[in-house]
């Protein structure tokens, strides 16, 4: 029955329907179009990877997806985000802040500064669960203590009313997903959730926002430089670059056959454990274009080795590949272009 | 190998002044405040050292005619001659007040020349050796600390006042030098925070493996990087300086006449505050002026020379 | 906790103990004694004088007799007025210097941290202007300056408050304007402290983590942002507290406030010598145990201090 409910809601609509989300920063150096007209989908339940190199635009994106962009200098210059069917930009502040917690939790990436000091890991699971459900101190604090158990801290309620600096690295992460997913949201974001762990520990975190995602049937944005997180984790991915999704579509299609020479670069620079000793390391070579003034090129023109002239002049549009839902921003790529 | 560590040393100090005092130096000036605060600071300095020099008259000359035509009252500000008006003994208020600058801020820089002295060199050792050495001299803080300030100084003053350093320049090195000992404290717990994070670095490490002395390595390497804050520190000492030194020649300490310390002239205007207020508000003035720019002075400096705000526009 | 608490309070004692053999040695150091100035005494009858009062015996018998008679609470005569003892003058003053010094401070935490909060939530709008301006009116004005402006306006001008006659809560008026004095310039720095600290809370990462789960911008205010920004401001309290006990001698000299603070200038110009060490040893354990309180209370704050 749950199954059918889903499967129906699937089909109804999507969770997450981003349109044209435009994101600026504006500075005295002048403005950085951080996020530029960014569209795309997520269904209930399903994991979405947000995958490209520092600055390319990711993490902005998911606080965009939340209005927690600071403002000053951000802003959400234009676009529409629908989840759940709401409109979000046009929710006035207190409509939003109902929203957060409740609907959409937010990991953040470093965990020794994410959570504040002062106050027990108890209170600060059980606050949401207070705020948006109305639960009495003592229903919060089972809550919170279930939740903790379920993050995989033993002992979770005595350990309740213990600091976070009481607790290493991983555990505070562990914490931070209790707090996120405290009030069942169907949406949760995850800016870099074990970049600042031990490669141990990485593993063991993912595999826990996984298993509980599932549980919870909570659809996940999963944001990384990490193309082997991604693989593991996601559905589907969208590759992000310069502020611009570059490719999309299914883990398998996109691992298997990039459609874009950003993508291939960043697969190529994979170490992998089949080389030959002493091979030295695969680059792209160069930098990431300057977002202030980005110009109607292809932003990955510069940096490209299969570059041709259309490519310095005009930037491609997001185009159907092969595949369902295999999309690509190249001109080479394209269906009769010079890539193969 | 001297080449090499001459070669690190000059390296890493010319990379460092393109990122740490650059950077510093541009969010310094993009601070109006605090570049409000340098150019009253300059121009306090200018006029403590030209002072004598611009001055109307000898701040100690008394007027006795002009004091006369004005019924032995003193006599007002804008009257010819006396541009800010005299005192009650025909004594020109302006030559008077640039005096007042004249030790004020002499006071601000002897006090943290004493400071540093003693500070620095405490502090320093603390950290490097650590162990016994760091905590005799910290117990030697401890104490240095636990006495009352005022009372120290108003102590030290009085009971050395008839002694030849007492009466050096009036009484003021005597109140300076008082000052300057009972202030060291916290530049010597700065100076030893700073030093103790630092030693832990790698780069000291390094240098102790090419065989650098102590010394060097403490004054080349270690106090360099912890230079922002001491000077942050003895910008921000200086207010309390003046305000000391201000305070105890209110009531009669340190700065003897016919000197005439801001804090003096208060003392002598006060009777006069309602009739003829300019022999208040004009000193008081200058203290705060003095006071208030040295503080958006160093507050600047604390906000540009923050590590955690590199890179941060 | 409670063992660092003995330790500290332990280690006041060689601190004090210092501390009086210094200020009994620069007493002894500066030429003259009680006797030797002011009233017109024969050669003779100052000898006397100093006879009756040990004042002739080696520097170090004499500190020792004192030390003695100190441990038993004595704290001996005092030179200028004959009649009463250093205990009974102190004992008459201490409470309202006290007094006077609590009040300063309870009003300068009071009006200056909810300045600095308000004043760093209200960046740069106009809350912020106002607590700046009146910042840098405090760090402007030194005490003895307010002291007389505060009477010239509120005093000789509106004659609304009285030039003097301190006695306690007997007498509100009176309080009124030595407390404001004493008390701007701590506000003024407490205002500024708190103000800056918690402009750096606001950045936090951890602010954005509540701000991520939805929560009221006043909860986030005063749950998260305030506990934490306090955390800084609770170290600058021990200078300030030091700050008012050493500067309210002045305060009570222009107020003629009946505390101890008044003897201090007139007793070490007047080598009263009992009256100088009594207030040195108490101004310095006063000083020390409010440290001591105050990184206590620091420690009680700030969950990630413990001390062993």
């Amino acid at each position: 029955m749950a199954e059918q409910l889903r499967d129906s809601k699937r089909h109804a609509r999507k969770l997450l329907e981003v349109r044209n989300l435009s994101t600026a920063f504006f500075t005295r150096e002048g403005v950085v179009h951080a996020v530029d007209n960014v569209s795309f989908e997520l269904d209930y339940g399903e994991t979405l990877g947000l995958v490209g190199e520092s600055g390319c635009g990711k993490s902005v994106t998911a606080l965009s997806l939340t209005r927690l962009v600071a403002d000053p200098p951000g802003r959400i210059t234009s676009g529409e985000i629908i989840l759940d069917g709401i409109d979000v930009l046009k929710l006035s502040h207190e409509e939003m802040r109902l929203l957060r917690g409740k609907k959409i939790g937010f990991i953040f990436q470093d965990p020794m500064t994410s959570l504040n000091p002062t106050l027990p890991i108890g209170f600060q699971i059980a606050e949401s669960a207070r705020a948006h459900m109305g639960l009495s101190r003592k229903a919060a604090e089972d809550r919170a203590a279930e939740l903790l158990s379920k993050v995989g801290i033993p002992r979770s309620r005595e350990r309740l009313g213990d600091y976070p600096h009481q607790f290493s690295g991983g555990m505070r992460q562990r914490v931070m997903i209790a707090i996120a997913l405290a009030c069942d949201p169907m949406l949760l974001l995850a800016d870099e959730p074990t970049t600042a762990l031990d490669v141990t520990i990485q593993a063991q975190i993912l595999e826990l926002i996984r298993s509980l995602s599932s549980e919870f049937e909570t659809a996940v944005i999963l944001i990384t430089h990490d193309l082997g997180i991604a693989a593991g984790m996601c559905d589907r991915i969208n590759v992000m670059y310069a502020g611009r999704i570059v490719e999309t579509g299914k883990v398998d299609d996109i691992f298997e056959a990039p459609k874009m020479p950003y993508a291939w670069g960043l697969l190529d620079s994979l170490p992998r454990l089949d080389e030959v000793k002493g091979t030295r390391l695969r680059t792209i070579e160069g930098l990431p274009p300057d977002l202030i003034d980005p110009g109607a090129e292809c932003r990955f023109s510069p940096r490209c080795k299969y570059v041709r002239d259309r490519c310095r002049v005009e930037e491609p549009e997001l185009s159907a590949r092969g595949e369902e839902g295999h999309l690509a921003r190249c001109w080479g790529t394209e269906p009769g272009g010079w890539i193969q | 190998m001297a080449n090499r560590t001459a070669a690190l040393e000059g390296g890493a100090a010319a990379r460092r002044s393109s990122s740490l005092w650059g950077d510093a130096w541009r969010r310094l000036i993009r601070n109006r405040l605090a570049v409000l605060g340098g150019i009253l600071v300059l121009t306090f300095l200018t006029l403590a050292l030209i002072g004598p020099l611009i001055a109307p008259y000898y701040y100690g000359q008394q007027h006795l005619e002009a004091l006369k035509a004005n019924n032995y009252r003193p006599i007002p500000p804008f009257s010819p001659g006396f541009l800010l008006g005299s005192d009650d003994l025909g004594r020109d208020l302006l030559s008077r007040l640039l005096d007042g600058a004249q030790i004020s801020m002499t006071v601000a820089f002897v006090v943290q020349a004493v400071v540093l002295l003693i500070g620095l060199p405490v502090g320093a050792a603390a950290a490097w050796y650590g162990g016994r050495v760091d905590t005799y001299l910290m117990r030697f803080t401890d104490v240095v600390y636990a006495f009352p300030d005022l009372l120290f100084i108003i102590l030290l003053s009085v009971s050395l006042a008839a002694t030849p350093i007492g009466e050096a320049m009036n009484g003021v090195l005597l109140v300076f030098i008082a000052i300057g000992l009972t202030s060291w404290v916290g530049m010597a717990r700065l100076v030893r925070g700073q030093l103790l994070s630092l030693k832990e670095q790698e780069f000291v490490e390094a240098a102790r493996a090419i065989g650098v002395s102590d010394f060097r390595i403490v004054t080349r390497h270690l106090l360099p990087n912890a230079m922002g804050p001491m000077i942050v520190a003895v910008t921000l000492g200086i207010p309390g300086a003046i305000l000391a030194e201000a305070t105890l020649a209110f009531i009669g300490i340190g700065a003897q006449a016919p000197r005439a310390s801001w804090g003096k002239l208060i003392a002598d205007g006060q009777q006069y505050v309602r009739s003829e207020p300019h022999l208040v508000v004009f000193p008081a003035l200058a203290v705060a002026i003095a006071l208030v720019s040295f503080t958006f002075l160093g507050d600047g400096l604390r906000d540009a020379l923050d590590p955690k705000l590199k890179g941060k526009q | 906790m409670l063992g660092y608490i003995v330790r500290r309070l332990l280690w006041i004692i060689p601190v004090l103990f210092v501390v009086s053999l210094i200020t009994f040695g620069m007493m002894h150091a500066a030429p003259g004694g009680p006797f030797s100035k002011e009233k017109p005494l024969t050669k003779h009858a100052v000898e006397l004088l100093n006879k009756r009062y040990h004042l002739d015996d080696p520097i170090p018998i004499q500190y020792l007799k004192w030390a003695g008679a100190m441990v038993t609470g004595d704290l001996g005569p005092s030179y200028r007025y004959p009649e009463r003892s250093v205990n009974d003058i102190v004992g008459d003053g201490i409470g309202t210097t006290f007094h006077l010094g609590i009040m300063a401070f309870l009003l300068s935490v009071i009006v200056g941290v909810p300045l600095g909060v308000i004043a760093a939530l209200r960046h740069n709008g106009i809350p912020d202007y106002v607590a700046t301006f009146i910042s840098v009116i405090g760090i402007a004005t030194p005490s003895f300056v307010a002291s007389i402006l505060l009477l010239v306006f509120f005093s000789v001008g509106l004659r609304w408050l009285p030039t003097h006659g301190w006695d306690g809560w007997a007498k509100p008026t009176a309080m009124i304007m030595p407390t404001v004095a004493l008390a701007l310039f701590p506000i003024a720095n407490i205002a500024r402290f708190t103000r800056a600290s918690m402009l750096e809370v606001t950045r936090k990462d951890y602010i954005r983590t509540a701000q991520s789960k939805g929560l009221k911008e006043r909860t986030i205010v005063t749950v998260h942002m305030i506990r934490n920004a306090l955390i800084p401001v609770v170290t600058i309290l021990g200078p300030i507290l030091a700050f008012l006990i050493t500067g309210s001698f002045i305060i009570e000299t222009i107020f003629s406030v009946p505390g101890i603070g008044r003897f201090y200038v007139q007793s070490i110009g007047q080598r009263d010598y009992g009256v100088i060490m009594a207030m040195t040893m108490l101004y310095a354990a006063a000083i020390a145990v409010l440290n001591l309180v105050v990184d206590v209370l620091y420690a009680y704050i700030d969950p990630r201090i413990r001390y062993s």
